[in-house]
């Protein structure tokens, strides 16, 4: 296939030439995604706990609608964030449309539901399985948060990958929010669409593969700490 | 820790872009279509512009529709559209002041190069699409009330035609993506110019029918309403809209070429 051909080619010459075009658009995609991992980790890594370990009237009803928006379809989040940041929307006076600042929105947007609902698994399980020693303990709920996280810290490793790999292969919502506007709010997805609206067929396909290797390379470096953490921790 | 590690990773790289990019000084966004994005034109005569008046543009290439959508929500400082129509009752429901000619190119059919509904050899546009229809050869329309949709289903009203499926098959795609399905099912297809001469997975398509008075494609540009969108930058938005009627604008545009053709062609009063 020679457009599969070219692509490999493309892809090669992309990261051998160092093309200060491509290195800009990696640079945001980075940033923008693992922003959103970040305020997504801080916020749904507690709130997962938190619905692990309390009880409440509708919790079910809760824990039904994380795990649903997990598949929250980029493209609604996308709109979704536009309309509450439009000027014409509720929080359109911070002037944040077309700008990174909206993309790490919507990414949280996208993210949150899977880290929460992950962790409110893996917390729960280790909950049932440490209650007794932490009841003895005297813990509170709200002490055993981190007690739990901090144990269940390789398995949520796994976790904050899975909403980086969310939010660095969507591009439904990054289009809507940033505009795809060069030099500005470009990403990588977002130039894999233009391209292919270009019939530039290769570059779009080299685009792919570049940055297929980069979150590989990321999720060899978790990789790497989290074997080292674990070896030395026994 | 590794979260830890992540953690600040992401902070210690978004500091300095996020914050570049909440400064807000000296640009102006604009909403405008695929066709004059895709082809490279912005990219040619934006940087004149900014080195003229050191305000940079930012271009959001979305549908004609969309971009109506986006100004008239007070999203976008500028409007560059091909939909004189549209155009025009943007400006009579108030969200517009005024809209000028730009610059125009012309529509053109594309499809497979064996022609099986022998349009090539059609005297009018309408003729061609009625080849198309008789033929019921497959036709990718954009179906996303783009401007070149709009234009299109203009032209089959004037032929008097009400296409349908299965030959008809409306993509709701933007003008790169039709063209690339259209290659893939050896479907004809209306497409600006600019986008086909730019365009590089052809494959199959060949241009088969242009050169039709009805076919003309008018870019416009529109200055948004300060009435209704107070926040945004119209002295920088004056200055661009002004810039692109200039004799350097028209000039820019007239002196952008691809494979050494013309795609755009200056008409600014």
């Amino acid at each position: 296939m020679p457009t599969t051909d070219n692509a490999f080619a493309t892809a090669l010459r992309l990261v051998l030439h160092l093309d200060p075009a491509l290195r800009e658009i990696v640079a945001l995609s980075l940033q923008v995604s693992l922003a959103a991992v970040a305020v997504g980790a801080l916020i749904g890594l507690p709130l997962g706990a938190a619905l692990a370990l309390w009880r409440f009237p509708g919790r079910g009803a809760v824990v039904v609608v994380l795990n649903a928006l997990m598949g929250l379809p980029p493209v609604v989040a996308g709109l979704a964030v536009y309309l509450l940041l439009s000027r014409a929307g509720p929080l359109g006076q911070f002037g944040l449309l077309f700008t990174p600042g909206a993309m790490v929105v919507a990414q949280v947007l996208l993210i949150l539901p899977i880290i929460a609902a992950l962790t409110r698994q893996q917390v729960e399980e280790l909950h049932a399985e440490y209650r007794e020693q932490l009841q003895s303990l005297g813990l509170s709920r709200l002490r055993r948060i981190p007690t739990l996280l901090w144990d269940a810290r390789f398995g949520l490793m796994t976790v904050i990958l899975a909403g980086f790999g969310r939010a660095s292969a969507e591009v439904g919502a990054v289009m809507i929010v940033g505009g795809n506007i060069d030099g500005v709010t470009r990403v990588m997805t977002t130039a894999i669409v233009l391209e292919t609206s270009k019939g530039n067929l290769p570059l779009a396909l080299g685009l792919g593969l570049v940055l297929l290797a980069l979150v590989t390379l990321i999720n060899g470096a978790a990789y790497l700490v989290g074997e080292t953490a674990r070896r030395r921790l026994g | 820790m590794p979260k830890a590690g992540l953690i600040l990773a992401a902070l210690a790289l978004m500091g300095p872009s996020l914050n570049a990019a909440a400064q807000n000084i000296g640009h102006i966004t604009l909403a405008s279509t695929t066709s004059t994005e895709n082809s490279g034109l912005f990219g040619a005569i934006i940087p004149a512009f900014t080195e003229a008046t050191g305000i940079e543009v930012r271009v959001v290439a979305v549908g004609t529709g969309q971009a109506f959508e986006i100004a008239r929500r007070g999203d976008a400082d500028s409007l560059l559209v091909h939909d004189t129509e549209g155009e025009t009752r943007f400006v009579a429901d108030g969200h517009g002041t005024e809209r000028a000619d730009v610059m125009y190119n012309d529509y053109v059919l594309v499809g497979p190069a064996g022609d099986p509904a022998a349009i090539a050899d059609a005297e009018t546009a309408a003729e061609a699409f009625a080849l198309i229809a008789a033929a019921e050869a497959p036709f990718a329309s954009r179906g996303d009330d783009s401007g070149t949709h709009r234009a299109e289903q203009r032209r089959w009203e004037a032929a008097g035609i009400a296409p349908a499926s299965p030959w008809y098959r409306e993509l709701g795609s933007g003008m790169g993506a039709t063209l690339n399905t259209a290659a893939a099912m050896d479907a004809y297809a209306m497409t600006d110019r600019a986008t086909w001469v730019a365009f590089d997975n052809r494959q199959g398509l060949a241009l088969l029918f242009e050169g039709d008075e009805t076919l003309f494609n008018q870019y416009g540009s529109v200055r948004i309403s300060p009435e209704r969108h107070p926040h945004l930058k119209h002295d920088l938005a004056a200055q661009w809209h002004e810039w692109l009627l200039s004799e350097a604008g028209q000039q820019a545009i007239a002196d952008f070429r691809v494979d050494g053709q013309q795609l755009f062609f200056p008409n600014a009063e």
